[in-house]
């Protein structure tokens, strides 16, 4: 392995893009993942065809990114919560014209402009699809600065794999924070991309890229593919870590800055003999439902530890079948849970 | 070894540098290191403070709440980290801008006139380097040998002149002695 270097989490990411093979990024400031675009200002010019463009909106950059991605050419754009909600028409058309993309939303507190700081509150929002109609995105949360780059790395390799937008869903602390990262990634795969609009040259029958679709038949049609491929990715691309899990009766379950919170308690309450693990979900679609269905069946409560109001708390009580008890440790508003607020959520279940 | 850092000052004063410097310290010594920044509108004017860990395990949370070491260099810093450093910590504080002492018995207080020292010594802005040359010396987290190797790492290549100054400041850190 190559040596290390430290690096701030949106620049990595950036550098893991580029690496991926994407030298087009669309783009409008927005703590606190600023850094991204301004990486990609420096770099991208210097790569042969590399294009970075500031867009007069976020709303701009996102169609920019469909532009790009319907010439089958690797694309991105990032931003950040109130930013998303701007982009998410545009994502919405890239889910209903099957093109792959990176979307990355570093959270900060909201709704509305909210505040800066480090959140999690864009969950639903990014499960669910974001934008309107029945769609996807394969989500992907990082707990680290490594994470930000393999996650960015595997975010495009699904995209094309799959033809979707993948989503970074990280936060503000995962943005800003160094940590030392290996950037040896590997070969960058290639999919077939035969539907990409490149110019027929008189040699074939023009490809379409389209969202519309008049017909409702025609239309449920597209949809029902769509869903037999997400299918497809919730059996084979879900993605979770284990920690201490093996002997637990208490199992935390977090995402994010929150899991890295949680590892200090979980330790901690260790320390006073309480048998505390944890299920990391890496992707947040497809959510990792059948290893926390197998585990209610060992541990007495779940934990569920958020940088906002409960939202991955009902995805839990979902996969779980609500079999046991869901209890929430959560800050809102751009705070951060300490592991005080987790391990007085832990007694609690110990008592359960 | 788990070793949890504050640096703690004005935005404008090198926080963050200095603490890029120690994660790169820790880095070369083969430790765990994390390096988290308070961001936004702190950093330009107000209090901005950096969260350093050097560890021999993997690192859970970033974020330091109790530090093991507080690098102090204003006053609004100390009144509101000073209760928060773990007991039998240290507290090192920049004498020049901070008038009061430390009020607790349970933690290695060191009082450095940092700025003052920096601007006698044509090092003005090199107070929290001065700084951390003290905390490496009195608190061996991470040996001396590779100051060189980790200022090289974090002084830009395109100003080589800082690359001295810096290792003056910490020099002049490391061999003071308190009055």
């Amino acid at each position: 392995m190559g040596e290390k270097v430290l690096m701030k989490g949106n620049e990595a990411m950036a550098e893991a893009a580029i690496m991926a093979g994407c030298h087009h990024y669309f783009g409008y400031p927005i703590t606190p993942q600023t850094e991204v675009a301004a990486y990609m200002s420096k770099r991208l010019p210097k790569i042969d065809g590399g294009v970075f463009l500031q867009a007069e909106s976020e709303i701009a950059a996102i169609n920019m990114v469909i532009g790009v991605a319907s010439t089958g050419k690797r694309v991105m754009t990032s931003s950040s919560s109130p930013g998303i909600s701007l982009k998410s028409e545009g994502i919405s058309y890239l889910a209903g014209c099957d093109l792959p993309a990176l979307i990355v939303n570093v959270q900060r507190g909201g709704p509305g402009l909210g505040g800066i700081q480090p959140s999690q509150s864009d969950y639903f929002q990014a499960t669910r699809g974001s934008g309107h109609g029945d769609y996807h995105m394969i989500v992907l949360a990082p707990a680290s600065v490594q994470e930000m780059v393999n996650l960015t790395f595997k975010g495009f390799d699904l995209a094309d794999k799959y033809r979707m937008t993948s989503m970074i869903l990280a936060d503000g602390t995962m943005g800003q924070m160094m940590e030392p990262v290996s950037l040896e990634l590997g070969e960058v795969k290639n999919y077939d991309k035969s539907w990409a609009l490149t110019g027929t040259k008189l040699e074939r029958k023009p490809n379409i890229v389209n969202s519309l679709f008049l017909k409702p038949d025609e239309l449920e049609v597209f949809n029902f593919n769509r869903f037999d491929r997400y299918k497809t990715i919730e059996e084979n691309e879900v993605m979770y870590e284990e920690y201490k899990m093996e002997d637990a009766e208490i199992c935390i379950v977090a995402f994010g800055v929150a899991a890295r919170v949680s590892q200090n308690a979980i330790d901690a309450a260790r320390a006073k003999g309480i048998k505390v693990g944890m299920i990391r979900p890496i992707t947040l679609w497809p959510f990792p439902k059948k290893p926390l269905l197998a585990a209610a069946d060992k541990v007495k409560a779940f934990v569920s530890v958020e940088l906002n109001m409960g939202q991955m708390k009902e995805d839990i009580e979902l996969a779980t079948r609500c079999k046991k008890p869901v209890l929430l440790a959560n800050r809102t508003g751009g705070m951060i849970p300490t592991v005080e607020n987790i391990l007085a959520k832990i007694d609690e279940a110990d008592k359960i | 070894m788990n070793k949890q850092i504050l640096i703690a000052g004005f935005g404008g004063q090198g926080i963050l540098f200095s603490g890029k410097f120690l994660a790169y310290e820790g880095l070369i010594d083969n430790k765990e290191v994390s390096w988290l920044p308070s961001y936004g509108p702190e950093m330009r004017g107000g209090t901005a403070n950096c969260s350093i860990i050097l560890s021999d395990t993997k690192i859970g949370s970033p974020i330091v709440d109790n530090p093991d070491i507080l690098i102090a260099m204003n006053a609004p810093s100390l009144d509101k980290y000073e209760n928060a450093v773990t007991a039998g910590g240290e507290i090192y504080i920049d004498s020049s801008l901070i008038e009061k002492k430390v009020n607790r018995n349970d933690v290695n207080a060191y009082y450095i006139p940092a700025t003052k020292l920096a601007s006698d010594n044509g090092l003005s802005g090199l107070a929290n380097i001065i700084m951390i040359g003290l905390m490496i010396k009195k608190s061996g987290i991470v040996p001396c040998e590779n100051i060189e190797k980790a200022m090289k790492k974090v002084v830009s290549a395109k100003r080589p002149e800082l690359f001295e100054l810096n290792i003056r400041a910490i020099e002049l850190g490391y061999n003071y002695e308190e009055a």
